[in-house]
């Protein structure tokens, strides 16, 4: 049993190498082969019809796509994504010094939408048509329909500019603190375990709002697919097996329905993912916060084009690897995985 | 002919159906009635605006809401009221257009895969898991970055990030059709293959392919927003949702909300138009609710 | 002084939709400690909501409006939730149809009859995992140890019903309901577990209530019965007595339409429905012709297995065997036989892997099944489903899909319809299916079970087939409509002139139709030949094993 789990996720993650596979391809044909000129791109706005050559010979454009293909496959293999030109570094160091900003974000949003997510659709499922089912209902249309750089703004005047709680939305520290020393690259961690808990709070304080705007926009699809799950388990025969045979409620909600109710919860994860990724660049445009999302959407507005395709690509690499995540944490949970081939 | 009776047969149906469900949903009809005020303002909406919605007026520049300027007006002094109307026509476009071209390509594959299985639903499954591999937000900013900033692109990136779920839906719906007894039915009564997908399988999977629809022109709607609201696709001094929600989203922090409030409440209420109209939308089309 | 299980004037009330719907009505009986009661009746007859009463499991929209429970002298209506949850499993058990979907699918097995003793207090921590193999010993699961470890996704439907019946007997409840325990379990298997449970209830003295469609078993099985129709109950009385001498006129109606013992057709309706003619079956005048209709000869499928040794799986194993013209043979066997295969080889919805499919001389099976849509035999081979439902789209009214083979193939000639000629054809047909023409503008959801059946019996037979293969048409129906069904395939093959392959799990149903049976099993045929001789006399182990598995009532 042990060993046959075992090879399941060797063969989970060997599947995973194909659709790296797709995702390189991708970002392959959006940096080369797409209408427009990309060393016209790369070489910026101020680039003359010489520096542009230059570039495309540097680049390799003038040779054939797949020769190209695999430059591009051994700048990939060396960490080299080019250099962003608004910043003058390589868009590697751009994109690694901001990342830990976008996954301190990421993680608390994701964090918190499950926290509220998860128990108000158990609640609204077993407590069907009562105020708690209301609720949850409001909570999900409202969710999904909100823009999430919408919420964000307003969240914003609300807390800071009329109850002035909630600091300016100026990143993820006040210009009067200094940055803790980086050990997990997020603040909040870092500055406690360096003993400071002032700057602490404060990076706290500035991760609320930005974390609870992702965290609406989350906890939409995560409650209604919980409550879903849940409605759906409650109805089934073995439900009514556990019922006949007296176990108490806890148990039968918990042990059997909650455990059978999670794994459509975790399949939709991975989407949940998706939308949470892209929400996260409008959520750190609108609170200045300085990860990878708010670093692209400068680059596109200089046509920085490098850093923008480094930036797909490894949002597109995070993501698969999160996918990989919940697979293997669905083989653990689900003991039918891999029976059926 | 009997297939033109058939529909005929149906209809009246269909017609009390429809008002059965609006009566006893009332969301439904709500959005029913939004849907209806949404395609108004796009129709009409540009000619029956009180202020021209590009005509700047220092002297009335940050205005709040007033009996004059409804919505108030914006740090050029333009009409905000004016400018999310006229902007009503061109957002609906380009959700439109991106979820027409995306169910047409998505389905078509979903369809074919689900249908012949084997290597095309090899090769289908692996484009839009590829696909399916990006954020998908993240995507449509790739690709607008790489096809050049331009509302048409827009298009086409909303419409091939939103391309995977038609096409998934689409599969599965057939999928789980393939061998049904009536399919198998029709085989003996001598329909060809395409024919039983065109007729006997696909009206069938369309109900959950329509309540998909629904819910993704909700998205859409909200990525093209998110698109503009990061600079990309539609450009200043041009009326859009997401683009005004940018510009207003500086005054927030002074307290000008209105700016960023009437556009931004705009969207949302279009995308919560289109998500009730997905479920109710559900009820209407399938059969087995028909009573 | 009260039975032990006391039931008066029981109503259940469920809240839908459209109102308020009485599901039970009325009902009152008792049971004493020791004995066993059969409810009896067809689905919507409220057999199952009043045995749910009994433990207080109703759905959230059923409410008991009426009546009283008494069980050992407490009042289960008015009991606290925390009473009756000591009361559930402990004193009172239950078991239910479909066994696999009634175990939590990703708890091992050993673990949920562990969760049953650690709630009702028999076991500790310490000893819960010894005691739960030790009721699977009991229910006679081999290597229970390792059992124990397994998901009910690795076991089979019969092994299933064994671990809930486990479930149910952990901690030696006095009474057990059954619900329905051996639908859709082959006959077979069925047997052993009605056998396990009737030794087991019997052996712990205990009180039973066997919920059940099929008097026959329920006669077996029971010392007393009572029938329910529409949520009352019509007839109560000892299964002997009932058998012997019914009262009440659907009690007489369904005991006529259940199979078991009859020896025509016509028997199972009532008189009144019987047609007016003695059915006195004269050769059809095709018969003259010796050449059979259909010849298949070392018919095999084989299908690759997904394991990485690679091997294949013969689902059909090299079968022969011959439908005459306007013969009917039967193709018996339980589920996983290769029946169902078969079937559809012939029907050339699937390519064979080796063999020949001669259908009136020619080998059909060289014609690729996807190809087959427009071959001339296609008119000519013709299949009504098992499940009416499914198999009609949901889409279609029912004149449409009857007309469907109609305005594809064209009648026998080649002669397409349209406009009133199609309608009138359409019509004809619903006349010929016993089917009203108001029904035909009707799509499925609006018709019962048997008008469904109807519609894919008139689909089949419209463009005139000479072979009509039947797939279980009737496992779906209840009882009485099958009786009905049953008669109408013989008037139309009486008509109509055409060979039937009547694919069944059910001989006693067989019996009634067919000339000849053949009995397959693991993909081979295991003896075939005239079907009375074979029923009487059977040679093969496996067909006097089918033939044991039906339930024989005390008559």
């Amino acid at each position: 049993m042990t060993s046959s789990r075992g090879m399941i996720v060797l063969k989970r993650l060997a599947q995973a190498i194909p659709t790296l596979f797709g995702v390189i391809v991708v970002t392959f044909i959006i940096t080369r082969a797409l209408p427009g000129d990309p060393a016209a791109y790369f070489a910026g706005p101020a680039a003359t019809p010489e520096s542009i050559a230059q570039i495309r010979a540097g680049m390799g454009l003038d040779k054939p796509l797949p020769e190209q293909f695999v430059r591009y496959l051994q700048d990939l293999a060396t960490g080299n994504l080019g250099s962003s030109i608004s910043t003058g570094q390589t868009v590697l160091s751009d994109v690694l010094s901001r990342l830990p900003a976008s996954l301190e974000l990421t993680f608390s949003a994701l964090l918190l939408a499950l926290v509220i997510a998860v128990p108000l659709g158990i609640l609204a499922a077993t407590r069907q048509g009562t105020f708690v089912d209301h609720l949850c209902r409001v909570v999900v249309t409202a969710g999904v329909s909100l823009p999430v750089f919408f919420t964000g703004l307003a969240l914003v005047y609300v807390f800071y500019y009329i109850l002035g709680v909630a600091p300016a939305p100026v990143g993820r520290l006040d210009f009067i603190y200094i940055s803790p020393p980086t050990i997990t690259g997020f603040y909040v961690i870092d500055a406690l375990l360096a003993g400071d808990p002032e700057t602490a709070g404060a990076a706290f304080k500035q991760l609320i709002l930005p974390a609870a705007t992702l965290a609406i926009f989350t906890l939409a699809p995560l409650a209604r697919m919980t409550r879903a799950a849940m409605l759906q388990v409650l109805a089934s025969d073995f439900i009514r097996t556990a019922r006949a045979a007296g176990l108490s409620r806890r148990k039968i909600l918990f042990t059997y329905a909650f455990r059978n109710a999670l794994l459509p919860v975790v399949t939709t994860l991975g989407m949940v993912f998706s939308f949470v990724l892209g929400a996260n660049v409008l959520v750190e445009k609108v609170f200045a916060w300085p990860g990878i999302g708010s670093y692209a959407v400068e680059a596109l507005v200089v046509s920085d084009y490098a850093a923008v395709q480094g930036f797909v690509l490894v949002m597109a690499i995070l993501f698969v690897v999160m996918n990989l995540l919940i697979d293997l944490s669905y083989t653990v949970i689900d003991p039918r995985v891999g029976f059926d081939g | 002919m009997t297939s033109t009776a058939e529909p005929a047969r149906a209809a009246p149906g269909l017609i009390t159906h429809t008002l059965y469900v609006l009566r006893s949903n009332p969301i439904t009809l709500l959005a029913f009635v939004l849907l209806a005020l949404f395609v108004l303002a796009a129709l009409i909406g540009p000619y029956v605006v009180p202020h021209d919605p590009y005509q700047s007026n220092a002297a009335n520049a940050l205005k709040p809401p007033s009996w004059q300027y409804w919505f108030g007006t914006d740090d050029l002094g333009r009409d905000v009221f004016s400018r999310v109307v006229v902007a009503t026509r061109l957002d609906l476009l380009i959700s439109l257009s991106a979820v027409v071209i995306s169910f047409f390509a998505g389905s078509t594959l979903g369809s074919l895969a689900g249908f012949y299985g084997g290597w095309t639903d090899r090769i289908v499954s692996r484009l839009l898991d590829t696909l399916m591999a990006f954020p998908l937000f993240v995507l449509a900013m790739g690709i607008v970055a790489a096809m050049g900033n331009s509302v048409q692109n827009i298009v086409i990136a909303t419409a091939i990030v939103n391309l995977p779920f038609y096409a998934r839906v689409s599969r599965t719906e057939v999928n789980i059709r393939r061998e049904a007894g009536f399919v198998q039915a029709a085989r003996l009564s001598g329909n060809s293959n395409l024919r039983i997908l065109a007729t006997q399988i696909f009206p069938n999977a369309l109900p959950p392919m329509m309540v998909q629809i629904s819910l993704n022109l909700g998205w859409a709607i909200l990525n093209a927003a998110g698109l503009s609201f990061i600079g990309l696709g539609v450009r200043p001094p041009t009326p859009e949702w997401g683009i005004m929600v940018a510009e207003g989203a500086r005054f927030i922090v002074s307290g000008e909300w209105w700016l960023a409030l009437f556009p931004g409440a705009a969207l949302m209420l279009a995308v919560f138009t289109f998500n009730m109209l997905g479920d109710g939308l559900r009820d209407i089309v399938d059969p087995r609710q028909r009573s | 002084m009260t039975a032990f299980v006391d039931v008066r004037n029981l109503s259940v009330d469920f809240k839908t939709r459209n109102g308020l719907v009485h599901a039970v009505r009325d009902v009152s009986f008792t049971l004493d400690k020791g004995r066993t009661l059969g409810i009896v009746g067809e689905s919507g007859s409220g057999k199952s909501v009043t045995s749910y009463s009994l433990m207080r499991i109703l759905d959230a929209a059923g409410v008991i409006a009426g009546g009283a429970i008494t069980f050992e002298g407490m009042d289960i209506g008015s009991a606290s939730e925390r009473a009756m949850r000591d009361i559930r499993g402990r004193e009172i058990s239950m078991i239910f149809q479909n066994p696999r979907a009634a175990l939590n699918p990703i708890r091992k097995v050993g673990h949920q009859i562990e969760d049953v003793l650690r709630q009702h207090v028999q076991a500790d921590a310490h000893n819960a995992r010894e005691k739960a193999i030790e009721v699977l010993k009991q229910v006679r699961i081999n290597n229970p140890e390792e059992r124990y470890h397994s998901y009910p996704f690795e076991l089979s439907g019969g092994m299933c019903q064994r671990i809930v019946i486990a479930l149910a007997l952990a901690c030696k409840p006095q009474l057990l309901i059954a619900d329905e325990p051996t639908t859709g379990l082959d006959v077979t298997t069925q047997k052993a577990v009605m056998d396990l449970v009737a030794e087991l209830t019997r052996a712990r003295g205990m009180a039973m209530i066997l919920i059940t469609h099929d008097l026959g078993l329920a006669a077996t099985y029971c010392d007393h019965l009572i029938v329910m129709k529409s949520g009352e109950v019509v007839e109560s009385a000892p299964a002997l007595e009932l058998f012997r001498n019914p009262q009440h006129a659907y009690t007489k109606k369904l005991l006529r339409a259940t199979p078991h013992g009859t020896d025509s057709v016509r028997d199972l309706l009532p008189e009144d429905m019987r047609p007016a003619e003695p059915a006195a079956a004269p050769e059809p005048a095709a018969a003259k012709d010796r050449t059979p209709l259909l010849e298949v000869r070392n018919l095999v499928k084989e299908y690759p297995l997904k394991s990485a040794r690679g091997g294949v799986f013969r689902a059909v194993g090299g079968i022969s065997f011959s439908v005459g013209r306007g013969e009917s043979v039967g193709l018996v066997g339980e589920s996983g036989c290769g029946k169902s295969t078969t079937s559809s080889m012939v029907m050339r919805l699937l390519d064979p892997t080796s063999g020949t499919i001669r259908f009136d001389g020619t080998d059909i099976g060289e014609i690729p099944a996807g190809a087959f849509a427009r071959s001339p035999y296609r008119g000519r081979l013709q299949m009504v489903f098992q499940d009416a439902t499914d198999s009609l789209n949901p889409r279609f009214s029912a004149r449409r899909s009857i007309a469907d083979p109609l305005l594809q193939l064209g009648l026998k000639g080649g002669e397409r319809l349209s406009g009133a000629a199609l309608n009138a054809r359409v019509e004809e047909l619903a006349t010929l299916c016993g089917l009203p023409h108001h029904l035909l503008d009707r799509f499925p959801h609006q018709l019962s079970g048997g008008q469904k059946a109807r519609v894919g019996i008139a689909r089949a037979i419209a463009v005139s087939p000479d072979l009509l293969v039947l797939d279980e048409p009737t496992a779906a129906l209840d009882v009485s409509v099958q009786a009905v069904v049953l008669n109408l395939l013989v008037d139309l093959k009486e008509k109509l002139g055409m060979s039937y392959l009547f694919v069944s799990h059910d001989l006693a149903v067989v019996k009634l139709l067919c000339e000849r049976v053949i009995v397959m099993k693991g993909g081979e045929i295991v003896e075939q030949g005239n079907c009375a001789k074979i029923l009487e006399a059977p040679e093969h182990d496996y067909t006097k094993a089918l033939l044991a598995a039906i339930p024989h009532p005390p008559i």
